[in-house]
């Protein structure tokens, strides 16, 4: 045989096996229907970022899902089936994540599946699993691009993030004129998470406060020296910061102590919710002062919340302050599982997904859950958290009867 | 950090992938004598740098030794990348996955000079490079071991024949790069949160370094070096953020489309 005939046989006999690979891995293994033999635990698939750049949020996530899980198991379980969670690392990359989920259903044959963590790896992740007919309940895939993809069977119980600047937003504009802040800078990761909450920021504030500095950074930005010097030469009075984890805040306080400028007011959507271990990169100084958006925190006074608080310090020490918000989202999501499974009384996800569809208002560590036919929590609420002092302090919305006065302005760095 | 894979590539055509992971390593160890002894990242470094010197010494002679013939540069790599996830893991185990600081008194502060503020680290930093960056200058040009270790980066066949220990020299150099990584970790793990996964973003853009400077040029590893931070913030304070990685790479596929050995790289030898 020729050069070419040889090539040519090699090419078929590929693609015969790459096929029925294929093939086999999105018929055979895959089993959505869910019946669970007498005895035998019920598996739950997860990726989570335990190592790469989301490391820190992924290994949180991973201790409220496995806190959940032996709440649930000391329980008796779902439906009597103990829960075992089958967690597999994706080390914070979009093409591993499906990897995984592919996975986690046609090997390793998992009954349910819990969302990544990121909006980022969420997306991904939920196309994947919607081809086997798997539900995918999350807690941090709260972007518009998870929700613009027209999924049925993705469901995230935190509040949309395109909320989440709101209760920030019509405090600062209802600030009298006399004392509300005059300019402002928005900068943000063009991360699918950060970017749509900034913009719907600006979008709220408008010409209230005047825009004096507005730039997006690259997502994969390591070094934000230069970026956050030309916020800190803009002096604006208050900075909304798009940032997805604590080195991105981090990097920009230590920039504007370093450039001797405090702002008045510092927003960032994401890291000074991240408890004690922002504290602890940061600074307890430094961190007062410092505001994030979120629809949880550890001092709720919800009933569930509290016992969930409480049974993590018992197992990892801290305060209720320190208590990651992404333990609460990860919490949330398996009970609003648990919840679809005892309504449904199975393991079946096209019946959870249907069941999830239905208005059903269910309720969690973070309050109430009720999905729109986007899959979106529009039970929540929004809320401005702000550190003052060691404490971590809802602020917004005005009004509300757990929120204290806004430490504004910000003091300064280092105190 | 760059100077250290160039360094090792240079002598022993070993790509290097986990140097951006012994740089966490040497600023976790910064990190730890600081919390925990409460010894000053820059006194520290006499703790670390020979710590780390050591470490590469161990590396070297118990995965390198046995790897020779043409196949030695790209199972340099698998090795490196195998021992890179080895110490990820255990820098996770031992630190957590959660993110840390180095910090000192002049870590956030800084001081007015002609009207600019100059922060205290970078100061510090830059000093500590240029003391080291000379010493290193003067061990290669003004010494008898230096003389050795640039007759092995030209030719290492031509350095064994008149008489260098091309093995010994080649043990003391990867020792002296992964030794470098301890001040250059020091003042990474001072200007950024950090934790071990945080090495894959050090290690792409070391990497990059060193392509652009040409491989195995120490020269070049510097000019290269500067290049990327001036042309990345030049376009993100000018122009914008969003274009400022790119540009950098546009620059490196420019310079490599008309020299391809980098810019003080030679196709037939490596020499600085």
């Amino acid at each position: 045989m020729n050069r070419k005939g040889k090539l040519f046989r090699v090419l078929a006999v590929t693609s015969v096996t790459a096929a029925s690979i294929v093939t086999m891995a999105t018929t055979s293994g895959a089993s959505s229907s869910g019946s669970i033999a007498k005895g035998a635990p019920v598996t739950i698939g997860i990726s989570l970022s335990l190592s790469g750049d989301f490391s820190a949020d992924g290994l949180a996530y991973q201790q409220g899902y496995k806190l959940w899980a032996a709440d649930v198991n000391a329980a008796g379980g779902l439906l009597g089936h103990k829960v075992k969670l089958d967690i597999v690392s994706d080390a914070s990359t979009p093409t591993q994540v499906v990897t995984n989920y592919q996975k986690l259903i046609s090997v390793d044959h998992v009954n349910l599946t819990f969302g990544p963590f990121s909006t980022l790896l969420t997306l991904p992740a939920a196309q994947t699993v919607n081809r086997y007919g798997y539900a995918m309940i999350e807690g941090a895939g709260g972007g518009p691009s998870v929700f613009q993809a027209g999924l049925k069977n993705v469901f995230d119980v935190t509040l949309p993030v395109a909320y989440d600047l709101q209760p920030f937003a019509t405090w600062l504009t209802s600030l009298p004129a006399s004392s509300r802040p005059k300019t402002i800078s928005y900068v943000t990761s063009n991360d699918p998470f950060t970017q749509p909450v900034v913009q719907e920021a600006q979008k709220l504030i408008g010409s209230k406060v005047k825009t004096v500095y507005s730039k997006v950074f690259p997502a994969e930005a390591t070094d934000y020296t230069s970026i956050a010097d030309a916020v800190a030469a803009a002096k604006a009075q208050v900075v909304v910061l798009g940032s997805v984890d604590v080195p991105t805040v981090s990097a920009f306080m230590q920039a504007f102590e370093q450039a001797h400028y405090t702002p008045e007011a510092f927003i960032a959507t994401a890291g000074p919710d991240q408890g004690a271990p922002f504290i602890k990169a940061v600074g307890a100084g430094n961190a007062d002062g410092m505001m994030v958006p979120n629809s949880w925190y550890g001092g709720s006074k919800n009933a569930q919340s509290q016992k969930m608080v409480a049974e993590y310090i018992k197992l990892y020490g801290g305060t209720a302050a320190g208590v990651n918000a992404d333990i609460a989202e990860a919490y949330s999501v398996g009970q609003v599982m648990a919840r679809a499974v005892t309504a449904t009384k199975g393991f079946d996800n096209s019946k959870i997904i249907k069941y999830l569809h239905s208005n059903v208002t269910l309720n969690s560590v973070q309050g109430s859950v009720k999905f729109n036919k986007l899959g979106e929590n529009t039970a929540q609420t929004a809320y401005t958290f702000q550190w003052q002092g060691a404490k971590f302090v809802e602020v917004n919305p005005v009004g509300d009867v757990g929120s204290s006065p806004v430490l504004f302005p910000k003091p300064a760095w280092g105190n | 950090m760059a100077t250290g894979l160039t360094l090792i590539f240079g002598v022993m055509d070993i790509i290097n992938v986990a140097q951006g992971i012994f740089v966490i390593l040497g600023a976790y160890l910064s990190y730890a004598l600081s919390v925990h002894w409460g010894i000053d990242p820059f006194v520290g470094l006499i703790i670390t740098i020979p710590t780390l010197f050591l470490v590469g010494i161990v590396v070297e002679r118990v995965f390198f030794g046995r790897l020779k013939g043409p196949e030695k540069t790209a199972m340099s790599i698998l090795v490196t990348y195998a021992i890179s996830l080895v110490i990820e893991g255990g820098l996770n185990m031992i630190f957590t996955v959660n993110y840390v600081q180095i910090n000192a008194w002049y870590v956030n502060k800084s001081f007015k000079l002609f009207g600019v503020w100059f922060p205290y680290i970078y100061v510090f930093g830059f000093i500590m490079a240029a003391i080291l960056l000379g010493s290193l200058y003067i061990m290669l040009y003004r010494t008898r071991f230096g003389a050795s270790i640039r007759a092995s980066l030209a030719d290492q066949t031509a350095a064994a024949l008149i008489g260098i220990d091309v093995r010994r020299v080649s043990t003391i150099c990867f020792g002296i790069g992964i030794a470098i990584t301890a001040p250059g970790g020091m003042i990474f793990g001072a200007t950024n949160t950090f934790n071990a996964s945080t090495s894959y973003d050090l290690i792409s853009r070391l990497l990059t370094i060193i392509v652009l400077g040409g491989m195995g040029s120490l020269g070049g590893a510097l000019l290269a070096g500067i290049l990327m931070v001036t042309i990345e913030d030049l376009v993100g304070v000018i122009w914008s953020p969003v274009w400022s990685t790119m540009s950098f790479f546009l620059v490196l596929v420019i310079v490599l489309s008309v020299r391809p050995q980098g810019i003080f790289g030679k196709k037939s030898a490596r020499v600085a």
